[in-house]
This record gives structure tokens, C-alpha cells and sequence, in this order.
């Protein structure tokens, strides 16, 4: 009887003192969490997309509550989550303000040709891999959709050739600028309304022999502008949407239309 | 082989807990997509199998051999185990919220899993002294700290050549195949410090 006996005794024994010394520590050392942090969850869209650059929407809220992180960094939530945040923490928030993907490329099956076809595996990635992609021009849009690929809400198609981004059910997530290959999406402020298509980083002739709609860093746009919004890098003209207010002057002076208003 | 030497030459190289026991696969498979989450799940480990250890060996000499209970020994180290990292978990959370946020969401992932369990059994198998084990357990915790940051270096590699995987291959069978190469270039430890 005893071999039977002894094993259940410790073994209640055992349970019993470590369930209550499980209960006793847990209320010893318990950790105040703040409620807050339970509220601005509920308030956040819970995509955990790492949009706001915290490791998901439970860390951006305990962020915002102990650390005081923005409390409108939240693209997805947009202005509902921010001001609901905003009177969680009882402070006035300026909303976020929505950004949009663009693509910095607008070489199309009318204005640019394909250097060769490629055989291999259908993504722009390892396109991109092979001589440095398909196109006539190396710094265009591929068209193989790894950004529709990633596109949580499906927004991305590739139309003639070249992305097409539908901006309305826009998540702002920025999946497909952190994927294209060619780094030619690039989120920005949904107001404004100038973009450069063309980001090749060829010199002016060899731009020209590439693509029908190239930027030849002519530099006409950087004289237009009153605002000197307008910069040549790596023979192309960038705005800075922080300067640029949508004026369009630019874009009539642009001899090859790289630079187009929405 | 039971010199301290030898004990951490094994534990680390030779008898490596993951690429030659094959004991913790399922995080060696599940948290090596990053560097970093593998230095952290490896500190956890090494951090769980010393604190198991400590507490497993004198329930076993103590308790459990003197009323010949060793048969009991997997059903009790388990619940031993389970509780003390518990307990631990929840005075970290209080007293030290850096190493809480660093190892915290491993803790609970390790708890019960069959390399903290075999280090703490191996350790009576064959038969440590006290300080030995402890070696064991540190050194056993290392060992799989390293497979798991070797793994994740090359995993990383595989995992950026997913589009040029074959179908068949891309994902978790391509890591599989790199994971038996990784413990293949292991084997060629054998017989060191023999």
C-alpha cells in the first residue's frame, strides 16, 4: 500500500503548495497595468501593421500611455483612433493626416520597351535580380506586382505594364514601399497633388533612349518652382512635399511629362 | 567524460541539445526567422534550463530517490518546472521589467519543453554532482543559444531566396533541409574531447 500511498501524498502536497504559492506571489507581485493602455487597444484598428514603427498596436498603446508617443501616428486608425485616443488621454490631438502611396514611375507599355523577357520566376524581386530587371530602363516599375502581392486591401493592380494603385481603401500601411525593389513608392500626404514619375538614375541620353516619359534632369521644373521645392538627385527631380503646394507650375514646364498633377 | 570540460565540450559542441539530440525543435524551427528573437528565445532557454536544474536536483536527491519514487521523476520535474518558471515570470514582471520585456515572451513558450526537461533528466541519468549539472545546464543552454543563432543567420539567407525556392520546397521544408545541414556541419564535432 505504501508505494501507492506516498506518490498521491507528495503529489497533493505538491500542488497544493505550489498552487498556493502561485496565488500568494501573483497578488504580491502584482503589476499595475493602466487602464488606458486596455482603451486605446480597443480604439486602434488592431491590424498590428507596424505602421507607426511600434511592434504592433498593444506596444504603440502602452507607448502612447508611458511613454508619450504620438497619439496620431496610427495610419489606418486615421482621425477616428487618434481623437479617440486624443480623449482617452485627455489631450487634443491633430489627426493624422492620410497618406497615400506613389509610384515614382510612369513607364508604361507606351513609353518604355522591354529589354528582354524574363523566364524565371514571376516576382519583381528576382526580376530585379537578373541583369537588374526586364525593363529597357533598370530604375522602372517591373510590373510583376510584388507590391499587389503584399497589398493587405488589394489596391495595387498592374495596368499596361506598371502599378496601379487605387488610393481609397488605402491603409496607409506602406507594405508596398518597403517591398518594391526599385524603392519607387513612396507614401505621402494625400493633399498634395504633384508627383515625379520617373525616377532613373541614368544620365540625360541614355534616359531618353530608355523611356518616351524620363526625367533628363534637364533641372527646368528646379527654376519653375517660386518655392524651391524642387531638387535634381541622381539625375532625376524630387519634390519635397513639405515645400510643394500643389501649384502645377512645374508640370508645364516638364519637356518630357515626368512630372504630372493629379 | 564527466570532467567540467568535457561536460561543457559535449554539452555545447558534440552532443549539441538541437543539431544532435534533436530535443527543442519545435522553437529551434518556430522563433529562428530573426536574429534577434534567437538571441532572446536563447537566453531564455539558458536562463529556464539553469533555474530547472537548481530546482530539480535536490526534489530528486532529496525527496524522491530516499522514498524510491525515481519512476515519478518526469511527472514531477514537470510540475516543478512548470511552476518555478511561473513563479519566476511573474517576480520578474515586478522587480525587473528590462529582463522581463527581453525574455518575458519566451518564458512562457519554454516552460514545459523537451530540452529543459532532458537537460534536468540527464542530469540524474548520468548522475552530476550538483555543480556538474549546473555546468550542464548552462552550458546545454548555450549549445542551443548557438544552433539557434547559427540557424537564423542561415535561414534568413533561405528565407530571402524564397521566389527562387521551388514551390515545393518554399517554406518550412526549405528550412528543414537547411536545418539538417546546419546539424550536419555539427557532427563533425564527434569525437572531440574523447
Amino acid at each position: 500500500m505504501e508505494s501507492y500511498i506516498y506518490p498521491i501524498i507528495i503529489f497533493i502536497i505538491m500542488g497544493v503548495v505550489f498552487g498556493i504559492l502561485l496565488t500568494v506571489l501573483s497578488k504580491v507581485f502584482a503589476v499595475k497595468t493602466d487602464p488606458r493602455t486596455e482603451q486605446i487597444i480597443e480604439n486602434l484598428p488592431g491590424a498590428n501593421c507596424g505602421g507607426c514603427g511600434y511592434a504592433g498596436c498593444a506596444d504603440y498603446a502602452d507607448a502612447i500611455v508611458t511613454k508619450g508617443a504620438p497619439m496620431n501616428l496610427c495610419n489606418p486608425g486615421g482621425t477616428g483612433a487618434a481623437s479617440a485616443i486624443g480623449s482617452i488621454m485627455g489631450a487634443d490631438v491633430s489627426a493624422s493626416e492620410k497618406k497615400i502611396p506613389v509610384l515614382h514611375c510612369s513607364g508604361d507599355c507606351n513609353v518604355t520597351e522591354r529589354a528582354f523577357n524574363f523566364d524565371g520566376i514571376q516576382t519583381c524581386a528576382s526580376a530585379k535580380r537578373f541583369y537588374g530587371g526586364t525593363g529597357a530602363c533598370m530604375h522602372g516599375c517591373l510590373g510583376f506586382g510584388d507590391c499587389a502581392a503584399v497589398c493587405p486591401k488589394g489596391c495595387i493592380t498592374i495596368k499596361n505594364g506598371i502599378a496601379a494603385i487605387c488610393t481609397e481603401e488605402c491603409i496607409s500601411c506602406g507594405k508596398c514601399a518597403a517591398t518594391c525593389p526599385n524603392n519607387l513608392i513612396e507614401l505621402r500626404y494625400a493633399k498634395k497633388k504633384v508627383d515625379v514619375v520617373c525616377s532613373s538614375k541614368d544620365f540625360g541620353p541614355a534616359a531618353v533612349k530608355a523611356c518616351k516619359s524620363s526625367c533628363i534632369a534637364c533641372g527646368k521644373c528646379v527654376k519653375a518652382c517660386r518655392l524651391g521645392a524642387i531638387e535634381i538627385k541622381d539625375f532625376h527631380a524630387v519634390i519635397n512635399y513639405d515645400k510643394c503646394v500643389s501649384c502645377g507650375l512645374c508640370v508645364k514646364e516638364c519637356p518630357r511629362n515626368a512630372i504630372v498633377k493629379k | 567524460m564527466n570532467t567540467i570540460i568535457g561536460i561543457i565540450i559535449a554539452a555545447v559542441l558534440t552532443n549539441n541539445f538541437v543539431l544532435s539530440k534533436f530535443y527543442g525543435c519545435c522553437p529551434f524551427l518556430g522563433v529562428s526567422k530573426k536574429i534577434d528573437s534567437s538571441i532572446g528565445m536563447g537566453a531564455a532557454v539558458i536562463f529556464v534550463m539553469i533555474c530547472a536544474s537548481l530546482v530539480t536536483y535536490p526534489l530528486y536527491h532529496f525527496l524522491l530517490e530516499p522514498l524510491s519514487l525515481g519512476y515519478l521523476r518526469t511527472v514531477a520535474f514537470i510540475l516543478v518546472i512548470a511552476v518555478f518558471v511561473q513563479l519566476l515570470e511573474i517576480v520578474i514582471k515586478k522587480i525587473m521589467p528590462p529582463l522581463y520585456k527581453t525574455l518575458g515572451v519566451y518564458l512562457p513558450l519554454i516552460t514545459t519543453n523537451c530540452a529543459v526537461l532532458g537537460v534536468t533528466i540527464m542530469n540524474i541519468d548520468e548522475n552530476y554532482t550538483f555543480l556538474q549539472s549546473m555546468v550542464n545546464a548552462a552550458f546545454s543552454g548555450i549549445g542551443f543559444a548557438l544552433a539557434m543563432v547559427i540557424f537564423s543567420g542561415v535561414r534568413s539567407r533561405v528565407d530571402d531566396s524564397d521566389s527562387e525556392t521551388p514551390e515545393m520546397f518554399r517554406g518550412i521544408p526549405a528550412t528543414l533541409v537547411a536545418a539538417a545541414i546546419v546539424s550536419m556541419s555539427f557532427l563533425g564535432f564527434g569525437g572531440l574531447g574523447q
